[in-house]
């Protein structure tokens, strides 16, 4: 995990994730000017082979251009970026790429596999690929009973998952999927879900470009999220929910001393003393709680309950975007 | 270039082409037969005598004039047919996000331009040469008249449609659908005028007027190869008998022109790749 660059890393990037191959995704700089507007700033970011990458931020932070840039249906105006170790364009790298885009029809007058069966072909599969490979994908993507349906009678779910074919008709090493779940109810969601995870099984590479953060939260391994075309926090998802603990302790009468020890290791928020105390306070990690309820027994106060709370992405997601956006107004972050 | 094809099958475009092309050969042969059967009654010497009314109305003049409606409706169909179907084969398809799916796949965008047109063209030429069958036969069989230079003609009226099919892939690289058919449509419109004013200029010796007309067919070179392929099927007797017309010529396009028309054919299309692959979908 060499070169993550962020304005604002939250979480420690210090611990390698486990994938010693080279990165399945590296970009360097990315940025795509339209007229005189910036869509994308300037995108530095690595996914490792294996990882499922939520690709996060809030509408018009320029996920879907970035996307676009990486798949070769936009031009970089200016930046890198390497697929599988190959630059952008590469065609033996796109025949090892499956995507899904946000925005997508199909020909709707083929069926199902007839569609899967045209993009095998430009994958440049061999018949004989396709037939084998063709059965399999419509299997996990649960349509093999509507394979011979007209793609027009299909419902919206259908119709997504039957993209989703086609972006895995290759067995490709690396998937982006652009807003796979959007349009979904909540079934269809669970359904696209239960594929990320097959897929990760599978051990290639998602890419997840999604607004829906307990999509991400469900099943990334690592995110990043952007913000006016940059990244602001990238990390593992574990590292970056745990930077900030909110922590509740229900304790015994406390004196002022055993408070003023605990303002030094935690960030105390809220005391509420009566019989007992209710303690609200922030800690950044589990260790430093620890050491607070040493203190708090080493004073001989009874605990009745420390009641950890770990913050949602939301909660995280909200924070940096508040944040970094502040930062524009300021004038501090550029 | 499969799948442009497969999508004409499909979408039953092909089917309502052919329906509609053998009912209008059946009313064409109609016609020709009430008109062979009006003109054997009037002259009992049979095809070799005039008409009374006109010095120039002979038999082949007029024989060769059916022909060359036919022959200009089947060039009429095939340059609508051209302009319909991929007036939004680029910019619809990245409207819709049809290309989203298809152009991040291991192949070249200009594979993707060129496909189409080579599908369209497919289907346009086997329909010009369907069609130009079965006005000829109708015309040998039922009038006993052998055009002249028929394949010749086919070629250029082949010509004619992927000229225009050039141009309405260029445009459909720039503008959305409707744009693209409006300006394609006018441009269409502007040749066909343009080609008449050149006629009325030679006929007056107007130079102006033959100058609008030189610049109309350098703009859209469709009318122009179109008079050229009217005028070799033509015998000239029947050329005098019909003077200056919308449908044909009586001046001769210079071979010169025919060769900018495949060029210009041949370089829109390459300006279609060249736009398509530097333009953001």
């Amino acid at each position: 995990m060499a070169s993550i660059t962020t304005r604002n890393t939250l979480g420690t990037a210090a611990e390698a994730p486990p994938f010693p191959s080279e990165p399945a995704i590296e970009i360097s700089g990315l940025r795509k000017v339209y007229g005189g507007k910036v869509a994308v700033e300037d995108l530095t970011l690595d996914v490792e082979a294996g990882e499922v990458f939520g690709f996060l931020g809030p509408n018009g932070a320029g996920k879907t251009t970035s996307v676009k840039m990486l798949m070769g249906l936009i031009r970089p105006t200016s930046g890198s970026a390497r697929l599988l170790g190959k630059p952008l364009g590469n065609l033996g790298a796109r025949s090892k790429i499956g995507f899904l885009p946000e925005l997508f029809r199909f020909h709707e007058w083929l069926t199902g596999a007839e569609l899967l069966d045209l993009h095998g072909r430009l994958y440049g599969m061999s018949g004989s690929e396709r037939r084998r490979r063709i059965p399999e994908v419509l299997e996990l993507i649960g349509l093999a009973a509507a394979r011979d349906q007209q793609i027009r009678t299909y419902s919206k779910g259908m119709q997504q998952r039957i993209g989703l074919g086609q972006a895995l008709i290759n067995n490709p090493r690396l998937v982006f999927l652009d807003e796979p779940t959007s349009a979904l109810d909540p079934l269809g969601r669970r359904d696209v879900r239960s594929i990320i995870v097959k897929l990760r099984e599978q051990g290639i590479t998602v890419f997840l470009n999604s607004h829906l953060l307990s999509e991400v939260e469900s099943v990334c391994d690592r995110v990043a999220i952007i913000n006016h075309g940059m990244v602001v926090a990238t990390g593992r998802l574990e590292d970056l929910l745990q930077a900030s603990l909110t922590v509740e302790m229900r304790l015994g009468a406390c004196g002022p001393d055993l408070l003023e020890s605990l303002g030094r290791v935690l960030a105390v928020h809220e005391v509420r003393a009566s019989e007992r105390t209710l303690v609200v306070a922030q800690a950044s990690d589990e260790g430093e709680i620890a050491k607070a309820v040493d203190l708090i027994v080493a004073a001989g106060v009874p605990v009745y309950g420390v009641t950890p709370e770990r913050r949602s992405l939301e909660d995280l997601f909200i924070k940096v975007i508040a944040d970094e956006t502040a930062g524009h107004a300021d004038g501090t972050v550029r | 270039m499969r799948l442009t094809l497969r999508e004409g099958v499909s979408r039953r475009l092909i089917l309502a082409v052919l329906v509609l092309s053998v009912l209008m050969m059946a009313l064409y042969a109609f016609g020709f037969h009430t008109f062979v059967d009006l003109w054997n009654r009037k002259h009992p010497n049979g095809q070799t005598e005039t008409d009374s009314s006109n010095p120039l109305a002979t038999y082949p003049a007029i024989a060769s004039s059916l022909v060359l409606l036919g022959f200009y409706t089947i060039n009429f169909l095939a340059g609508i047919m051209a302009i319909f179907a991929a007036v939004g084969s680029i910019s619809g398809e990245v409207d819709n996000g049809v290309l989203h799916a298809i152009v991040p796949k291991p192949i070249r965008r200009w594979e993707i331009v060129v496909g189409k047109y080579l599908g369209f063209a497919v289907m346009l030429i086997a329909y010009i040469a369907l069609m130009v069958t079965g006005v000829t036969l109708t015309s040998r069989w039922i009038g006993h008249y052998q055009p002249l230079h028929v394949v010749h003609a086919t070629l250029l009226m082949m010509l004619v449609s992927l000229i225009l099919l050039s141009l309405t892939i260029l445009g459909s690289t720039f503008f959305s659908t409707l744009a693209n058919g409006v300006i394609v449509f006018m441009l269409y419109g502007v040749a066909v005028t343009g080609g008449l004013v050149e006629q009325f200029g030679t006929l007056l010796n107007y130079e102006t007027l033959i100058h609008v007309g030189i610049a109309t067919s350098l703009i859209l070179p469709s009318d122009t190869v179109w008079r050229y392929a009217s005028y070799i099927m033509q015998p000239p007797i029947a050329i005098s008998f019909q003077g200056p017309n919308p449908f044909g010529t009586t001046v001769p396009a210079s071979p010169l022109a025919i060769q900018y028309a495949v060029g210009y054919a041949i370089v829109l299309l390459l300006l279609a790749v060249v736009r398509f692959r530097y333009r953001d979908l």
